[in-house]
């Protein structure tokens, strides 16, 4: 085991001191405002939202630690099976999930029930952080080492659309792509593979389901249809707009409040905040995520590892993703594609695996100096 | 090793693209936030408040309609409806099966609330039944732990106490038709109800009232939340009549002993009509609930014709009640005196054709009042020979005849007072002598309305002043209603005597065609005037064997029945006319009629005070509704 190290293992107490706490702040500052707005939504009650998001904030926040303490070797040396570990759940959620279920996304553990596609994007970012890890830079620009990372991304990918769930493959795949983008993977190839994927289009179209091809559609013109498939987009729009620059007043949104919303405690979520708190609001919650961003560039940028550097990226990817996606689509700039407001939005899955992957970043953090070699070695 | 600073610098270099594209993404956020919640803000505000706010009307209560005395006459009453809440209850086809046990229910009526409940939301109470019983109200609260999602609501409809003894006055409401709508928000609430007749319908306007309004907050399925404000309308004013109730009900009771038959009387100065009935009438309360158009062809079939109003609408040839029209147009024409006489043989000739005195026998000798007394039609035939029919046409129209008299009811009729140019306009043919012998006794073209006979007789008695009838005195400021100046139409004092005199005389000489019909009551003594008027020819074979009695003939080939009169004789303070249609002779049928109410008039004073009299004197004492 020591032999496979180079560098000495530090103390537990050195590693506490080593955590991130603006990091945590910043992280519980956010958390704190999703459960305001969930008890909001909840007519001003901890039931039935906000008081169990509370429960899920602290068990997150236990496992974030947990995550952050252990040693990046750890996280390095498994990253695959875990990978392949989320893989099988993927498969059983298939398998066992269609069994007396209609949406196929939940596992039932008995004391959870897991979505791992979920998880897989924090899974992903392991794995693909670890097999670029080990390339050259010369390998990197090679196209046969491309083959295995697209085969990481191709099956989670493709378990995930049979459910079909298009969002989250759809997230994979840019996750993946800000991995390969940061890894070194040359530029014409995103051309190529961007310019086939434009040729793909009507090939996909064809495949989606009605629903989601209605989803599309109308986002291109969601006023031609208010009281159908445009509905959530228009009063999500109304929600947002009247609220104006400061907001109707907490607990006073009158859209969210008499349910013109839509799932509001989920991914219409920031439409509650910007409706009752107005565009300050949305700029703090905005700022409060940039402030999270910069703190991942920045330890990515000052991890010894390229292991921990492409996990920082891509963990920090994987929250631009969410929030740019949810936002972007709450305010009618994408189609609603059913993706959720990290820490903000109800739910136990995305809660857990926002905590986990900050977890990983704050890992990156504590173990900034450890080195490991391409092939395991320590430098 | 592994030339990792090589692998470091590009990892930075793309990790600052990567950040500036992020950046710049999240820029177009904050850019689309700055659109949404800045720029385009006031009119997504303007689209939550229309979301959120619904605005509801409230109907006004309808103004009440009162007799003179302030007595209503039309109300509004609670009116209780049981609905249902479709998300109540589990099943409503269960529910609708219990309830049958205790209203019955038509499959049609269980067809129509299973329709509304599949498409209604489901916290939108539907009308199961309207206008309940008191016994089916109580027999769904008692059972109401059994019938969840069942209320009853309570709310007002137009309730008109006395039925058919105003329906012809007040007319009804009814529900809105599309001819109807204006505009008037009001008119577009479901269930809401506007006057349709009568007075109802000509003062509409001022019962309906102002629709008040409430902002209702409602969720995104239209649920009422809260409500935000409200704004109570304006209730429609009450409306006062003329109409003694009493003294109509009075009239009604009387008019329902004969088939159909019309009564008005008036105050000869002020105009005030005081009855105003027209028999057989309807019930409109019946109309406001809805009527089976079964019930709306009996009515409009029927040959009693009960939806006309006959005292306004209804035309006949007024008979020998005309005659007071024809003597004061020789009078005033100057052509004759009282003192001029005729000779009566039971006819007169008209080159060789024969027209008939009433009196076969014929009178004799007759001056003016005599002709008056004995309604001598010979000495009618002589006079208005002698004036002509346009003078008369002329004095008819004066005392008001031939035009509407302009009460304020719908449907009033013109009558018809011919002249020479009428004749040519209206047939095309020139007149004929003998048709001014029969305009002489009121038969022929002549037509007039039953009200038209009491505004006559009113000028004759109020000393020729132009009064016309009104059924709602006009408000001064300071509350107190105004009496109108009438002009005086043009007809000397003296003339008029002769023609009071004359009427006098018929009810109170031993000889006069309704002395039977007198009223003995000192200093009430009634001066009037019968008429009896031919529907159909008499033909000439028939005359020659034997003219049928009335009774002996259909009913529909009766004459018809009227007499015109005033009371008291001295200083006429009312005037009457009643028309009894097919009623025989107006001396036999229609004079006593016109004593009753005259008689009852006097006895009740209405125009006296503003008090409610005394009724002790009512044949039939009204029971209070």
């Amino acid at each position: 085991m020591g032999t496979f190290f180079s560098t000495p293992r530090l103390s537990l107490g050195r590693k506490m001191l080593q955590i991130n706490w603006g990091l945590i702040l910043i992280v519980t500052a956010t958390a704190a405002i999703g459960l305001a707005m969930l008890y909001s939504a909840a007519n001003g009650s901890w039931n039935p939202w906000a008081g169990r998001q509370l429960i899920r904030f602290g068990v997150g926040l236990a496992v974030l630690i947990v995550i952050a303490l252990v040693d990046i070797r750890f996280w390095w040396r498994y990253a695959f099976l875990i990978y392949g570990a989320l893989l099988c759940l993927l498969v059983a959620v298939e398998v066992f999930g269609s069994v007396g279920m209609g949406a196929q996304r939940w596992i039932n553990l008995g004391v959870i029930r897991l979505q791992p596609s979920e998880l897989m994007k924090v899974g992903l970012v392991l794995a693909l952080a670890r097999y670029f890890h080990g390339l050259s830079t010369e390998d990197v620009g090679r196209i046969p080492y491309l083959i295995v990372p697209l085969i990481l991304v191709a099956l989670p990918t493709a378990l995930v659309l049979k459910q079909p769930d298009l969002g989250t493959a759809l997230f994979l795949i840019m996750i993946a792509g800000a991995i390969f983008f940061v890894a070194g993977v040359k530029l014409w190839k995103f051309v190529v593979v961007l310019g086939a994927a434009g040729a793909a289009v009507p090939i996909v179209w064809s495949t989606l389901r009605s629903y989601q091809q209605k989803r599309i559609l109308t986002f291109l013109d969601p006023e031609s249809d208010p009281l159908g498939a445009g509905y959530h987009i228009l009063q999500s729009k109304i929600a947002l707009g009247s609220g104006g620059m400061f907001g109707k007043g907490f607990m006073q949104g009158s859209q969210s409040h008499l349910n013109f919303l839509p799932e509001k405690q989920t991914d219409f979520i920031f439409t509650v905040l910007a409706e009752e708190l107005g565009m300050a609001g949305g700029l703090a919650l905005l700022g409060l995520y940039v402030l999270m961003m910069i703190y991942g560039f920045a330890i990515g940028l000052r991890a010894r590892t390229h292991f921990g550097r492409l996990v920082a990226l891509g963990i920090t990817s994987m929250v631009f993703f969410y929030v740019f996606i949810n936002i972007a689509m709450v305010m009618g700039l994408i189609p609603v594609v059913g993706v959720p407001l990290p820490l903000i939005s109800y739910g136990g899955t995305a809660m857990l695996t926002l905590m986990i992957g900050i977890g990983f970043l704050i890992n990156v953090y504590v173990h900034r100096d450890v080195t490991i070699s391409r092939t395991g070695g320590g430098a | 090793m592994y030339r990792d600073a090589t692998r470091f610098k590009r990892f930075t270099r793309r990790v600052a693209l990567l950040g500036g594209g992020k950046f710049v993404l999240l820029s177009l956020l904050a850019g689309r936030m700055y659109q949404l919640q800045v720029i385009e803000s006031d009119k997504y505000k303007t689209l939550a408040e229309e979301n959120r706010i619904n605005l509801r009307l409230l109907p006004p209560p309808r103004g009440r309609i009162l007799d003179r005395f302030g007595r209503p006459v039309a109300i509004n009453q609670e009116n209780y409806r049981v609905t249902l809440v479709a998300e109540q209850v589990s099943n409503v086809e269960d529910l609708l099966d219990s309830l049958s046990g205790i209203l019955s229910l038509s499959d049609h009526e269980r067809q129509r609330i299973l329709r509304e409940v599949r498409r209604r939301r489901d916290f939108v109470p539907i009308t199961v039944r309207e206008n309940l019983e008191w016994g089916d109200v109580s027999r769904i609260e008692v059972n109401a732990p059994d019938l969840p999602g069942l209320s009853i609501e309570v709310g007002q409809s137009r309730k008109y106490p006395y039925a058919s003894d105003f329906a012809h006055v007040l007319g009804y409401v009814s529900a809105v038709s599309e001819n109807d709508v204006t505009g008037d928000p009001l008119l577009e609430l479901p269930g809401f109800k506007i006057g349709k007749n009568g007075v109802e319908r000509v003062f509409d306007l001022s019962l309906r009232g102002k629709a008040g309004n409430s902002q209702v907050e409602v969720n995104a399925m239209g649920r009422v939340i809260r409500e935000l404000s409200r704004q109570e309308g304006q209730p429609g004013d009450d409306i006062k009549l003329t109409i003694d109730r009493d003294l109509q009900k009075l009239a009604a009771d009387r008019l329902k002993q004969e088939e159909s038959a019309a009564a008005v009387v008036m105050d000869v100065h002020n105009g005030d009509v005081l009855v105003l009935s027209s028999v057989p009438g309807f019930d409109p309360n019946r109309f406001v609930t809805g009527l089976s158009s079964r019930s709306w062809r009996e009515l409009l079939n029927d040959p009693r014709t009960p939806l006309i109003n006959k005292a306004a609408s209804g035309l006949y040839a007024p008979g020998s009640t005309f005659k007071m029209a024809v003597a004061l147009a020789a009078l005033e024409a100057g052509i004759v005196d009282q003192d001029h006489e005729v000779f009566c043989s039971g006819h007169t000739l008209l080159g060789n054709t024969k027209f008939h005195c009433w009196e076969k026998h014929g009178h004799g000798w007759q001056d003016m009042l005599d002709a008056h007394q004995n309604s001598c039609d010979v000495y009618f035939y002589d006079i208005a020979t002698r004036v002509g029919v346009d003078r008369i046409a002329a004095m008819a129209n004066k005392l008001g005849l031939g035009r509407k008299t302009g009460i304020a009811l719908p449907g009033e009729k013109n009558g018809t007072i011919p002249t020479r140019a009428w004749k040519k306009a209206a047939l095309g043919s020139s007149w004929q002598l003998g048709e001014t012998l029969i305009t002489g006794i009121g038969q022929g073209f002549v037509l007039t309305t039953p009200l038209q006979l009491a505004v006559m007789t009113s000028r004759l008695a109020n000393g020729g002043f132009a009064v016309t009838p009104r059924l709602v005195r006009p408000q001064l400021d300071d509350g107190r209603s105004a009496d109108p100046k009438f002009k005086p139409v043009g007809i000397s004092d003296r003339a008029l005597d002769i023609i009071r005199e004359g009427m006098t005389r018929v009810t109170n000489v031993q000889r006069g065609t309704a002395y039977s019909a007198r009223i003995s009551d000192k200093g009430m003594e009634m001066a009037g005037k019968t008429g009896t008027a031919q529907v159909r020819r008499i033909s000439k074979a028939e005359r020659e064997t034997r003219v049928l009695k009335n009774h002996e003939r259909p009913w529909k080939e009766r004459d018809h029945a009227l007499f015109v009169g005033y009371a008291p004789t001295k200083n006429p303070r009312y005037a009457a006319a009643v028309v009894v249609e097919h009623g025989g002779g107006g001396s036999k049928v229609a004079a006593p009629i016109a004593r009753d109410l005259l008689r009852a008039t006097q006895m009740r004073d209405p125009s006296g005070s503003d008090a409610v009299p005394n009724d002790e004197f009512l044949p039939s004492k009204s029971e209070e509704a």
